[in-house]
């Protein structure tokens, strides 16, 4: 394999990890605040909204439900505004964004959800605002499922990211087809996938052992 | 106000509180409470005892804010909690405490960030939460678990958080919700004693519910009986529990202070004296400086009546010793018997004949 290749390889890992990363990032801001109020928006709930609720609920449903790669295609003007450009690495991150931000809702609203009610009946009757509530008991007691589900975030963003080819985004994915598969060296393509089965494996070890860090619930060997 | 008008006025006082509510499918409103009355005094421990499904647990909820009365009104120190909204509910939440029956501890943080919780809400400085929490770990002493988290201790260790807690926030009142049930006997008891010793220290005016006599029994000094939304008996522990009026408080009573016929005079009893030789079986509770009076002996050498005793136990309510007492005694000589045991102020009760 020719030293252009290898060099070609790293720049399209760089690539990749550069798109996934500012993803989910993003993703993250605004996906965990709402998963929060979609959790604690419901009837009856902390912050009751029943009707807000429902509305974004819904935009989240039908954001979650367009095929990731005509949702590349079909934000291309939104893209081109926000960024300047439809086409390249950055521009990419926009669909990769706007992909992972509803999927980090539901996660992070499945997880708050999960917390014990009892908790939050505890914080009230010690007057806690409803805002201390989420910041001091529901995100604390969340944690380790806020993380374990931001770790699927970004293990699903590794795929979706080998699509955006299709907009010149460039990465891993793309250097697969556009050499592996177009110019038939199934060396590149065995690299890649290699290089990417690596990514997945690091990630998802990284975000459990993170989560355990944060998970207190069962006792365990403390080391002392 | 000053504290000794404290004092005089009750620490939480319902005032024909009904709390309804309205049924799926419109079916009317179901009644959880209903049109209750009744005072718990400053510095006392006072229990609610009733079935579950009898409205103890909305009843307690009122007094912190967490149920809202649909009627009537609810005051704390003077404070009128049923309509209060925003900051000045918070303000009064910060007065009451609360422990719970399955403690409601946050598994994130350890024995001390659970117990500044309330402090770090109240928005104290730092610098005072760390020796606040270090006085209260010292409290319920928990100084060797003070960095270890929820799920590393027992249910009575966990309890002893969720009180320290409560008491974070220097409170007037604790509320506890079946803080007991989810504890075995021996620990019940210990958490208990912590109840009684705060209440005795602090000056702490408890509200408690359960469903368990046992613990009416061991720390309250006053108790309500709820039934169907209703008070149906309330008083003195003491009182209630030697001369029980309603059937609920009756049942209730059952095993904690009830003794049992022996099996072979239980099955040859009859409505009705039999003969001339008949045994009549009588009842006698003792209460107050009585039971400990060797009544029985007394009567044997005034009157001249033999009592044979069947069964028997004396209990302590709070302070005072509480007895019962089954026995025998010939069928002709129980009008007499009565009326001699009932000027020293016992209740009997006529069970039944034997022969």
């Amino acid at each position: 394999m020719s030293a252009n290749m290898i060099q070609l390889l790293w720049v399209s890992t760089l690539q990749t990890l550069y798109m996934v990363g500012v993803a989910a990032l993003v993703g993250t801001l605004i996906g965990g605040p709402l998963g929060i109020f979609l959790a604690t928006s419901r009837r009856g709930e902390l912050l009751s909204a029943p009707n807000t609720n429902r509305v974004l609920g819904l935009v989240v449903n039908i954001a979650r439900s367009v095929p990731f790669i005509i949702l590349v295609v079909s934000i291309i003007p939104f893209t081109r505004w926000l960024v300047g450009t439809s086409i390249g690495t950055t521009a990419a991150i926009v669909p990769l964004t706007i992909a992972a931000a509803p999927f980090i809702a539901r996660l992070v609203e499945t997880s708050i959800r999960e917390v014990d009610s009892g908790l939050i009946e505890a914080a009230r009757a010690m007057g806690a605002t409803p805002f201390q509530i989420v910041r001091k008991v529901l995100v604390p007691e969340a944690m380790p499922g806020i993380v374990l589900g931001l770790t699927l975030a970004v293990v699903s963003l590794i795929g979706y990211s080998a699509m955006v080819g299709a907009v010149g985004g460039k990465g891993l994915g793309d250097l697969g087809i556009r050499y592996g598969y177009q110019r038939f060296m199934p060396d590149v393509m065995l690299i890649v996938v290699v290089i990417m089965v690596v990514l997945v494996q690091f990630v998802q070890s990284l975000g459990e052992w993170i989560a355990a860090r944060f998970d207190k619930r069962a006792p365990r060997n403390r080391g002392r | 106000m000053t504290e000794a008008e404290d004092r005089d006025q009750p620490a939480i006082s319902f005032q024909n509180v009904t709390r309804a509510f309205p049924q799926k499918g419109g079916a009317g409103d179901v009644l959880a409470l209903d049109d209750i009355s009744l005072e718990v005094p400053a510095g006392t421990i006072t229990g609610i005892i009733g079935r579950s499904g009898a409205g103890k647990s909305t009843l307690l909820r009122l007094v912190n804010g967490l149920e809202r009365p649909s009627r009537g009104k609810v005051l704390v120190a003077g404070q009128d909690v049923g309509t209060a909204t925003g900051a000045a509910l918070r303000d009064i939440r910060r007065k009451v405490g609360m422990i719970f029956q399955h403690f409601n501890l946050l598994s994130s943080r350890t024995v001390a960030g659970n117990i500044g919780l309330p402090l770090e809400i109240a928005g104290t400085p730092r610098a005072e939460i760390a020796p606040r929490v270090d006085d209260l770990i010292r409290l319920v002493g928990l100084d060797a678990q003070r960095d270890r988290y929820p799920a590393e201790l027992s249910g009575g260790q966990k309890q002893r958080v969720g009180i320290a807690r409560a008491l974070a926030t220097r409170p007037r009142v604790l509320l506890s919700d079946e803080a007991t049930s989810a504890l075995d006997p021996d620990t019940t008891r210990q958490v208990l004693a912590l109840l009684r010793d705060i209440n005795r220290e602090l000056g702490l005016t408890i509200l408690l519910i359960t469903h368990e006599m046992a613990v009416v029994r061991d720390v309250c000094d006053h108790v309500a009986v709820i039934e169907g939304g209703r008070i149906v008996e309330s008083g003195p522990t003491y009182g209630v529990f030697s001369r029980p009026d309603h059937p609920t408080t009756r049942s209730f009573l059952k095993g904690v202070t009830d003794v049992a016929l022996p099996g072979f005079v239980a099955s040859r009893m009859q409505p009705q004296p039999q003969g001339p030789d008949a045994q009549a079986i009588m009842q006698i509770t003792f209460t107050g400086q009585n039971a400990t009076t060797p009544m029985l002996s007394r009567m044997t050498v005034e009157c001249g009546i033999e009592t044979n005793i069947l069964a028997g136990a004396i209990e302590e309510i709070g302070p005072n010793p509480f007895g019962s007492l089954i026995v025998s005694l010939p069928h002709q000589r129980l009008q007499e018997a009565r009326g001699f045991l009932a000027e020293y102020g016992m209740i009997t009760e006529e069970l039944g004949y034997v022969g």
